[in-house]
């Protein structure tokens, strides 16, 4: 590990020139391959960006944040697969903050098609997007993309740097290239001796890297199975490094308060008690809040609440309700997303009968288990940053401006995430941290913030209206026009990141709301985007999810204006417009035994969404005992097109399930005099052991295009639980949280 | 004035006022993280240790109170040396972001040193202070039943 610290150190010191040019990246229009950011020393390889072979072996990168989901195995078994190594006997590493590393395949996902209905013409043309996010340097985990992005790009890293380290051994040898094979980290020559790779190293860095054709996927040894995970033993034993857990020789510790009026200022302070609290270092004044350095987390934690600040208002109005009201008023403007406009919505087929509701869904908390924090060093001409995060490049660039430096003077150590679930997308706790630890130049100082600072801090799931007006005539949905009003997480974003606000229609705030594979024939989905400075960011499956819960809970209610059984009568819909999500609605209604008729005091509800590319179908089973509602059991299909590790595949569609479940009954963020009211858990809950389904997870693999894992499994859950709850009270509730409604088993 | 604490039979003197909880002892004075912060109000479980074979929430025992030997997650087991507990969790591939999971396991440890074969509803009890945003919990549950059956057979 240290010598890898101490290459990637000297990548930044000495800047970006690369020893072996990277893998040819085929047609991307772009296609000069970003600089090298592994600088090998005397007897090391690196291969390309992702593939560093040494003395001691090989190390692998996998430049995405592991934050649960399991990229790191899936990532370094993309690369193993081609390059014939052991996942579990190589290293596998996430790297620097790195050009090299971009993520081509979120870009690709914003183009404007429905994406179930994707050709192969408009799947290239999303690669061949992808390169924006190459010349951005997005190095991003999010969006459901790592596997979409990793699949082609790391099995070609893998191949070429097998074909290349052959060569070296050919070249050896006196033999041809193809006379040679390679196993388990080693080329093996005619006469079946062994070379390993790291003997090569140094004769395969002078080679041009040998471009080589992808292995048939029925030759795959890794991939399409499951694997046992890398980070598995170090999170079973409490050796998994998370932000929190960085220890430097010297550190301090510190902890932060800033305006709870969101965004706005700080008139002053008096930090007198707080000064003469023990273990308490500084106090340092941060502009719009304040931090305190001591001798550890807790002493820290006691002195900046001892502080006495005298806060400015909110930018935004400081009650919920109002905050409501400005959403609602966006209805009174044009839309600006309208994304889906079949037929006509204006006349009302004749004989049809009409169906209108009206929705809402809270502002929500991420609440990672591992709260915001960060660990920096500042030596005023260089930060070092430790912490989980979704967005190295970002976070650099951002922890430079602070800093007062050029990017290159920044080095960022992504350690493994407690949690990211959308919220370490952001950049604000590597800011934080920073400026906390430019207060004590040259001494590492490492800000944890307090859960409740956590919650009261967060970019949050923006609070969403939807007005629905539908019809249903013989049965059938005739007639949907879906009306949302809602802030957009994109537009901030880009707003925090680039400085220019974000400009034409906006796909994310309808996502999973305009492109759900129904054929009804006047169907129209408009988005209105409401102007307010209350501060929101991406939350697991983003638009999907409240937008999930405003189409299906719909759909559900015309289903039964219709007089239909509601998995029928989706089911019906979707068989034409799209056979791989109407195979997940079959699927869970074989698993489930769905005959659209419950015993007494059991109730089930049904809900689909496609979002990130991947179907998702699932059943929610609530009980009602003695007064008490129980959601007791679960089922889930979903449709990937290609799931490389099953497993895994089913870990992210239950979680995400669990995910939803708990923001469907418990979530809810709401604001008074300016400020966000829950601060922990107690106010804020979720799913537990005891209040979480049973659940049997089916994954298929027909849709033409691979889809993602991480969050697809979200948003069908909340519209799921409301089905179900209405199936066994008859009260439809178009609100979250049910908590608030049912008597749910907490 | 300095406070003597065993942890992991080792023992410790550390010089910190009597109210500091045993967590920020354990993580930022003894350098043991594998116990976690998450809520600071004994809500979430992160933290959980032994105190004399009884699971606490650490955020909650003030230094000065620690009554008796302290087990955090490293005390139970390493990679190359697993508990049984935590082969159970490898095997069943429990942990997504894995930053619940050593409360998890220090709260399974207490659960079955006390009751070796749970039923769903024993687990139920003894594990609901213990939250997990991932969503583990049928692994969780697995992991539990599965340890359970190799602890009878050995």
């Amino acid at each position: 590990m240290a010598r890898i610290g101490k290459i990637v150190r000297r990548t930044f010191l000495i800047g970006s020139a690369a020893i072996v040019g990277g893998v040819a990246f085929g047609a991307y229009y772009v296609s000069r391959p970003a600089p090298n950011p592994l600088k090998p020393g005397p007897g090391e390889a690196a291969l390309n960006p992702f593939v560093l072979i040494d003395q001691q072996g090989v190390t692998l990168f996998a430049p995405r944040a592991e934050m649960g989901q399991g990229v790191m195995t899936t990532w370094a078994a993309l690369i193993a697969e081609e390059l014939d190594v052991i996942p579990d006997q190589v290293r596998v590493l996430h790297g620097p903050a790195a050009a090299a590393y971009y993520n081509s395949a979120l870009m690709g996902d914003a183009l404007p098609g429905k994406g179930y209905d994707t050709s192969n013409f408009q799947h290239s043309l999303g690669e061949a997007l992808g390169v924006i996010g190459k010349v951005l340097s997005l190095q991003v985990t999010g969006g459901s993309t790592s596997m979409k992005d990793g699949f082609v790009r790391m099995r070609e890293a893998g191949a070429s740097a097998r074909e290349t380290l052959k060569q070296a051994a050919a070249n050896r040898l006196g033999v041809a290239r193809d006379t040679l094979r390679t196993e388990a980290g080693a080329v093996i020559a005619p006469d079946g001796s062994r070379i390993p790779y790291p003997e090569l190293a140094a004769d395969a860095a002078k080679l041009d890297p040998v471009e080589t054709p992808l292995r048939d996927p029925s030759e795959w040894r890794y991939l399409g199975r499951t694997l046992p995970r890398l980070d598995m033993v170090a999170k079973s034993t409490g050796t998994a490094e998370f932000g929190v857990d960085v220890r430097l020789p010297g550190m301090k510790f510190a902890s932060v308060r800033m305006n709870p009026n969101l965004g706005g200022g700080m008139k002053g302070f008096d930090d007198s008690a707080a000064r003469a609290m023990p273990g308490v270092e500084q106090v340092v004044d941060l502009g719009t809040g304040v931090a305190v350095i001591a001798s550890n987390t807790w002493l820290a934690m006691q002195a900046v609440e001892a502080i006495a600040v005298e806060w400015e208002a909110a930018p935004y109005p400081p009650e919920t309700d109002a905050i409501f009201a400005q959403i609602a008023r966006a209805f009174d403007d044009s839309p600006n997303s309208t994304m889906r406009d079949d037929g006509d919505v204006t006349t009302l087929p004749e004989g049809a009968t009409v169906i209108e509701a009206e929705y809402s869904a809270p502002y929500l908390a991420h609440a990672t288990m591992e709260p915001m924090n960060g660990t920096a060093l500042y030596t005023g001409d260089r930060v070092e940053f430790w912490g989980g995060n979704q967005a190295p490049t970002i976070i650099q660039s951002k922890i430079a401006e602070t800093a007062g430096l050029e990017t290159e003077a920044v080095e960022v150590h992504t350690t493994y995430l407690g949690g990211g679930f959308g919220r370490r997308a952001e950049f604000d706790f590597g800011v934080i941290a920073t400026r906390v630890a430019m207060a004590l130049p040259g001494v590492p100082v490492q800000t944890t913030w307090s859960r409740e600072e956590d919650m009261r801090h967060d970019f949050y799931r923006p609070g969403a209206l939807a007005r629905m007006r539908g019809a249903v005539k013989d049965g059938k949905a005739v007639m949907i026009d879906g009306r949302l009003a809602t802030q957009s997480p994109s537009r901030q974003a880009m707003q925090r990141v680039t400085g220019m606000p974000g400009a034409g229609p906006d796909k994310v705030l309808v996502e999973g709301f305009f492109n759900q594979p129904y054929a009804v024939p006047n169907y129209r989905i408009s988005g209105h985007i409401a102007e307010l400075a209350v501060p929101v960011g991406f939350w697991r499956s983003v638009g999907n999810s409240h937008n999930g819960f405003f189409h299906e809970t719909f759909v559900d209610e015309m289903a039964h204006a219709a007089g239909r059984d509601p998995l029928e009568f989706r089911l019906e819909l979707m068989r034409a417009e799209h056979a791989p999500s109407a195979g997940c609605l079959e699927a869970v209604r074989e698993m489930s035994g769905w005959t659209g008729k419950t015993p007494e005091g059991v109730g089930r509800g049904v809900a689909f969404t496609y979002s990130f590319g991947t179907s998702v179908a699932q059943v929610i089973e609530v009980v009602d005992e003695d007064g008490t509602i129980r959601i007791a059991r679960a089922w889930i299909a979903c449709d990937i097109g290609l799931a490389l590790d099953p497993e895994t595949v089913k870990a992210q569609m239950f979680g995400g399930m669990v995910y939803g479940l708990s923001a469907a009954a418990h979530g809810k963020i709401t604001f008074a005099g300016g400020a966000v009211e829950q601060g922990n858990f107690p106010d804020y809950d979720a799913l537990r052991m005891h209040n979480t389904p049973q659940v049997e997870v089916r994954v298929l693999e027909t849709n033409r295009h691979m889809g993602g894992a991480g969050e697809p499994g979200t948003p069908p859950a909340m519209p799921a639980l409301g089905n179900a709850l209405f199936d066994l009270t008859g009260k439809r509730v178009r609100s979250m949280p049910f908590a608030e409604h049912f008597n749910l088993l907490v | 004035m300095a406070t003597s604490l065993t942890v992991n039979g080792e023992t410790h003197r550390v010089d910190l006022p009597d109210d500091v909880p045993l967590l920020w002892v354990l993580r930022d004075e003894i350098g043991l993280t594998g116990t976690k912060f998450g809520c600071g109000v004994a809500a979430c479980g992160a933290c959980t240790v032994h105190i004399d074979g009884e699971a606490v929430r650490s955020c909650q025992v003030s230094l000065g109170d620690v009554w008796g030997q302290v087990t955090t997650i490293e005390g139970t087991g390493t990679p190359e040396a697993l508990s049984i507990l935590q082969q159970a969790w490898v095997e069943h591939q429990v942990a997504q972001c894995g930053y619940c999971q050593s409360g998890q396991i220090m709260q399974a440890a207490a659960l079955l040193a006390e009751t070796p074969a749970p039923s769903d509803a024993e687990i139920d009890d003894a594990m609901q202070g213990n939250l997990c945003r991932c969503g583990t919990y049928p692994r969780i549950r697995a992991a539990i039943h599965g340890a359970a059956a190799k602890l009878q057979e050995v």
